[in-house]
């Protein structure tokens, strides 16, 4: 790697709820084609800075800003959030998978591509009425839609609801659908969560394909296993504050990021720890 | 100056009428998170048993008012607290945990019925009541208006006062208050924890039933007259108050209600009668903009 | 009634003393006794009989409905619930599903002139299209984008008073006055869509109804515009493509042109198939637009809100929009009233027919079309059937919508066709689908 071209920067990003200051003066940023991760223990404000970079929470301070290949920026934090997905391309999944559980794992995958179908003449009556060069875009969507589904393995029930699907397939769904969207980052809020450890190796192959081509990926995980052996940087934090930066390896041996871990939980240390002496 | 304050005064009684309704709404959807649309007809009957039970009372020869109010107080809550339990069994309960339009059409379609069978069952036209309670304390003399406070408005401040206390002392110290609460929170759990949800469910519709029948006797001795189409306007301004207030909160419901009832009344006194619904209606959806979960009503942060 | 196991006689016969003393307590004040005007006041007129005769009713009633339970409790522990699903097999429903929409839609076509068909009975059957037609666009509303409105009857009656007014004081004709009479609507539904966006639930359906009492209200009043109370009446009727229907024939007029004898009928005629087509426009419509993307954009949003915001669905949008097509077609719908009454006036957009056509919806299996078509003739057939109970009339019809809903609760089609499918469209079953929450 040669000049830092970060893709996301986040500068001083401050979230307070009433008196608890969730988010305080967070700063870091993401390398382009990257996957950064973003580690902490439970209650640590991982979630609240997905929240803020994908426009769920307006941040109380702060900037973030994307920064696109052909040198666009976007300053997240004062974009309406429609236009986050729509215009600075940041796609995300959740931690409680959501669906669309009564549309179809096919149909899931076509909203995704909203803007997309919307935007190169969508809002023509022809096009209301599915007539005229409409329907060539629409199939493409579906050729789309079809490509990732063949990815995540889900192509024999692309017609099912996406509320049958078993878990680990709705985990699957979720990136694919964030991945039609064609995103320059995309933001995974514990994508192992709840997989076993066969599906947890598929996943870790997935994001290092989707990192290959290009996209970069920023990963809030609690399954070291997963962080210490695909990501590029760690970001650590603890009750809203960074409390280290840097390449997996570096960060394993930083003894504030191991007492964060050990005075929260037990567990949580245990499986630091296990990480650490695995590699 | 005299002739506001006389509608401050006459506010206050509309919205106490209000409140006593808006807290059935308020408790039915803090416990199952439904709209129950018959609740303003079970007021109707209310008004209906409470002006039988004055007739009743008149042919049986009491006359010491205050016994009478007493005894078709009573009387109205006990009748009315009935159709309540009726109503959830017959068209609520069947359709506990089912899709959530399903209760609302059905507490519609009770609503149609309710209304209907009091037409059918005691005629169309509007039924007067002559005065029970009559004179009143004249507060002041200046000017060119009188400001009084009437015997009636007076009773039915106290009566909803009472009535009040008593409901906040059930919700705040019985054991079935505790159920009620954690109906509230979380219904699943409270029953894992041994409360009987069904039971608390139906408590919470008596006691609902029972205030909206106070509310009813209270609209019948206020107005003089009623109809069986009474339910339908009230009901309506009693949720637009409940909701007003932030629907599930308790004294959310009657702040509620009393701005309902001053924006109504101060409304029909400087503007136009026409429009009184207009007005309160507008209020709601403005109030909404800004608060959109009502003025007493928990904020939720969005879970993502 | 939640046991499973069959219970006996003497457990139903306590049950049902329960419930016919609970029918006394109910029918005391009410039923036992009757308030009559006496001079000034009132008086009281017991009622003995009718109270005794409706508790006997409900004793005898529950028993029936106690040992039909206890039948059909024994029954499903004969036989175990699997064979149960060969009474349907899945090929014949399946091939109901096909083949219901094309019979209907031929039985429309065919009606006026089928054998006994007269003029009661097109008349009936423009106003069943009539509420077809709404409950398509409230469908659009809560069926598809899950947003509950409680005023729908508002945008009716926006479309009846613009035609009415475009008609008589601008002598615009109905052809001509139907696009402005939707735009008007849309707009109105604009109107309303932009207060409520970020309300949900129940919220929403309050604003909703107090919308569409606003909307009343102000027709009610606004005496010179509207007439108030007294309507609008004089409002010129349709022609046929610029032929007028006349009694008195000749050249001109529609009889005249095609050489035909006049006849009332024929305007009675003309106006069921236009509301026909106007209804089938909204269901082509409808149709189209949930292979769209603003339609599948809707449905996300009653599915998860927040999931299509983080997809990018501007959610302002994706409401207006529902806000605005549902609004469009209860406008026209409104133009269509107005011309075939030739007389509006506010007592026809009371908040019941706003209930009505949520019913309608409601019990069609929201976002179902043929559902809700279905939906529209059980209600405003039976609704008919039932008109010699008079005044039981809407006794009736207030207890057959609780019966309905506790008998089906998510409606008579509840399953859900994809918009677009790989293989086979298969139906996403009702457990899997939300809805709503807005």
């Amino acid at each position: 790697m040669s000049a830092p071209d970060p893709i996301l920067v986040v500068e001083n990003l401050t979230m307070r709820f009433g008196g608890l200051v969730a988010i305080d003066a967070l700063s870091f940023e993401a390398e382009r084609g990257d996957i950064t991760a973003i580690i902490g223990p439970n209650g640590a404000g991982k979630t609240t800075v997905f929240n803020c970079l994908t426009g769920f929470y307006r941040p109380t301070g702060g900037s973030i800003v994307i920064r696109h290949a052909d040198g666009t920026t976007y300053p997240l934090h004062r974009l309406v959030q429609h236009r986050i997905a729509k215009h600075a391309r940041v796609a995300r999944t959740f931690q409680n998978i959501r669906l669309f559980g009564g549309m179809t794992v096919l149909e899931n995958l076509m909203v995704a591509q909203h803007n997309r179908l919307m935007g190169e003449g969508g809002r023509t009556p022809f096009a209301l009425m599915g007539f005229g060069p409409f329907q060539k875009r629409e199939a493409a969507a579906v050729e789309r839609a079809r490509a990732w589904l063949d990815r995540v393995g889900l192509t024999p029930r692309a017609d099912d609801p996406a509320a049958a699907l078993p878990y680990g397939a709705q985990r699957r769904l979720e990136i694919a659908r964030a991945m039609c969207m064609e995103p320059v980052i995309l933001c995974l809020d514990e994508p192992a969560a709840g997989l076993n450890p066969r599906e947890s190796e598929e996943l870790n192959d997935l994001l290092r394909s989707i990192k290959a081509e290009g996209t970069s990926i920023l990963l809030i995980e609690h399954d070291m296993s997963v962080v210490m052996r695909i990501s590029d940087r760690v970001v650590v934090l603890d009750y809203g504050q960074k409390i280290a930066d840097g390449p997996p390896d570096a960060v394993r041996d930083d003894p504030k990021v191991i007492a964060a871990y050990l005075g929260v939980e037990e567990e949580e240390a245990l499986a630091v720890d296990a990480a650490l002496h695995q590699e | 100056m005299d002739y506001a304050l006389q509608q401050l005064v006459n506010g206050l009684t509309l919205g106490m009428i209000y409140g006593l309704i808006a807290l059935g709404y308020t408790m039915v959807y803090g416990i199952i998170g439904m709209i129950n649309f018959a609740h303003g007809d079970i007021f109707m009957v209310g008004a209906f048993t409470a002006l039988i039970g004055f007739l009743l009372l008149g042919m049986g020869g009491v006359t010491f008012v205050p016994l009478a109010l007493i005894l078709v107080l009573v009387l109205a809550m006990a009748f009315t607290s009935l159709y309540g339990f009726t109503v959830e069994r017959l068209a609520y309960r069947p359709l506990r945990g089912s899709f959530r339009l399903a209760p609302l059409i059905s507490a519609i379609g009770m609503s149609i019925f309710l209304q209907n069978f009091v037409q059918v069952t005691q005629g169309a036209r509007v039924k007067p009541l002559e005065p029970v309670v009559q004179g009143g304390v004249v507060l002041s003399r200046g000017g060119t208006v009188e400001v009084t406070l009437s015997y009636m408005q007076i009773s039915i401040i106290l009566t909803t006062l009472v009535v009040l206390t008593v409901f906040t002392l059930i919700i705040g110290r019985t054991p079935l208050g505790r159920a009620m609460r954690a109906c509230e929170q979380d219904r699943r759990m409270a029953s894992l924890l041994g409360i009987d949800t069904d039971r608390t469910i139906s408590l919470t519709f008596v006691i609902g039933a029972a205030l909206a029948a106070v509310a009813g006797m209270m609209y019948l001795l206020y107005y003089g007259v009623i109809d069986f189409f009474i339910g339908f306007v009230a009901g309506i301004k009693a949720f637009t108050a409940a909701v007003l207030g932030g629907i599930g909160s308790l004294p959310g419901a009657v702040l509620g209600a009393l701005l309902i009832g001053m924006i109504e009344t101060f409304w029909s006194a400087y503007f136009s009668v026409q429009y009184k619904d207009v007005a309160a209606f507008s209020i709601l959806a403005i109030a909404l903009i800004f608060l959109p979960s009502g003025i007493l009503g928990r904020h939720e942060v969005e879970k993502v | 009634m939640s046991g499973a196991a069959p219970r006996g006689m003497a457990a139903i016969v306590r049950d049902a003393g329960l419930a016919a003393l609970i029918a006394l307590g109910v029918g005391a004040p009410l039923l036992g006794l009757r308030t009559e005007p006496v001079g000034r006041g009132l008086t009281l007129i017991p009622r003995p009989g009718l109270l005794l005769s409706v508790v006997a009713a409900v004793f005898v009633g529950r028993i029936l409905v106690g040992l039909f339970m206890a039948q059909r409790a024994l029954r499903r522990r004969v036989i175990s619930p699997a064979p149960r699903a060969m009474l349907a097999p899945p090929g014949f429903r399946s091939w109901l599903g096909r083949a219901a929409g094309p019979a209907m839609l031929a039985f429309a076509l065919l009606l006026p002139f089928m054998p006994g068909i007269g003029r009661y009975e097109i008349d009936l059957g423009t106003l069943v299209l009539t509420y077809v037609m709404l409950g398509w666009g409230l469908n659009i509303v809560v069926g598809l984008a899950g947003l509950l409105d409680l005023g729908y009857v508002a945008f009716y009656a926006v479309g009846a008073y613009s035609y009415a007014l475009l008609a008589k004081h601008l002598e615009i004709g109905f052809w001509a006055a139907l696009p402005l009479t939707g735009l008007c609507s849309a707009v109105w539904g604009i109107i309303l869509g932009f207060p409520v966006l970020r309300l949900r639930g129940d919220y929403l359906a309050i604003v909703t109804l107090a919308f569409g009492e606003i909307i009343r209200i102000v027709l009610l009043n606004w005496v010179g515009l509207t007439g108030g109370p007294n309507g609008m009446s004089g409002i010129p009727r349709p022609s046929f493509f610029g032929l007028p229907f006349s009694m008195a024939g000749g050249e001109g007029t529609f009889a005249g042109f095609f050489g035909l004898e006049p006849s009332p009928l024929h305007r009675i005629i003309f106006l069921y198939y236009l509301i026909l087509a106007l209804a089938l426009v909204t269901n082509f419509v409808t149709i189209r637009l949930r292979r769209h993307p603003i339609g599948r954009a809707w449905e996300a949003l009653r599915e998860d809100e927040v999931a299509s915001r983080a997809l990018g669905l501007s959610v302002v949008a994706v409401k207006l929009t529902a806000f605005a097509t549902g609004a469009l077609f209860g406008g026209f719908a409104g133009a269509f009233f107005a011309t075939r009454q030739g007389f509006i006036s506010p007592e026809s957009f009371t908040f019941i027919e706003s209930a009505l056509i949520l019913a309608i919806v409601v019990l069609g299996g929201m976002g179902s079309q043929i559902g809700v078509a279905t939906a529209a003739v059980v209600m405003i057939g039976g609704f008919e059937l039932f008109r010699d109970l008079e005044q039981f009339r809407m006794l009736v019809f207030g207890l057959a919508m609780v019966a309905i809903m506790v008998w089906r609760p998510r409606g008579l089609v509840s399953s859900r066709e994809p918009s677009v499918a790989l293989g086979a469209r298969k139906m996403v079953g009702a457990e899997h689908v939300a809805e709503g929450r807005g």
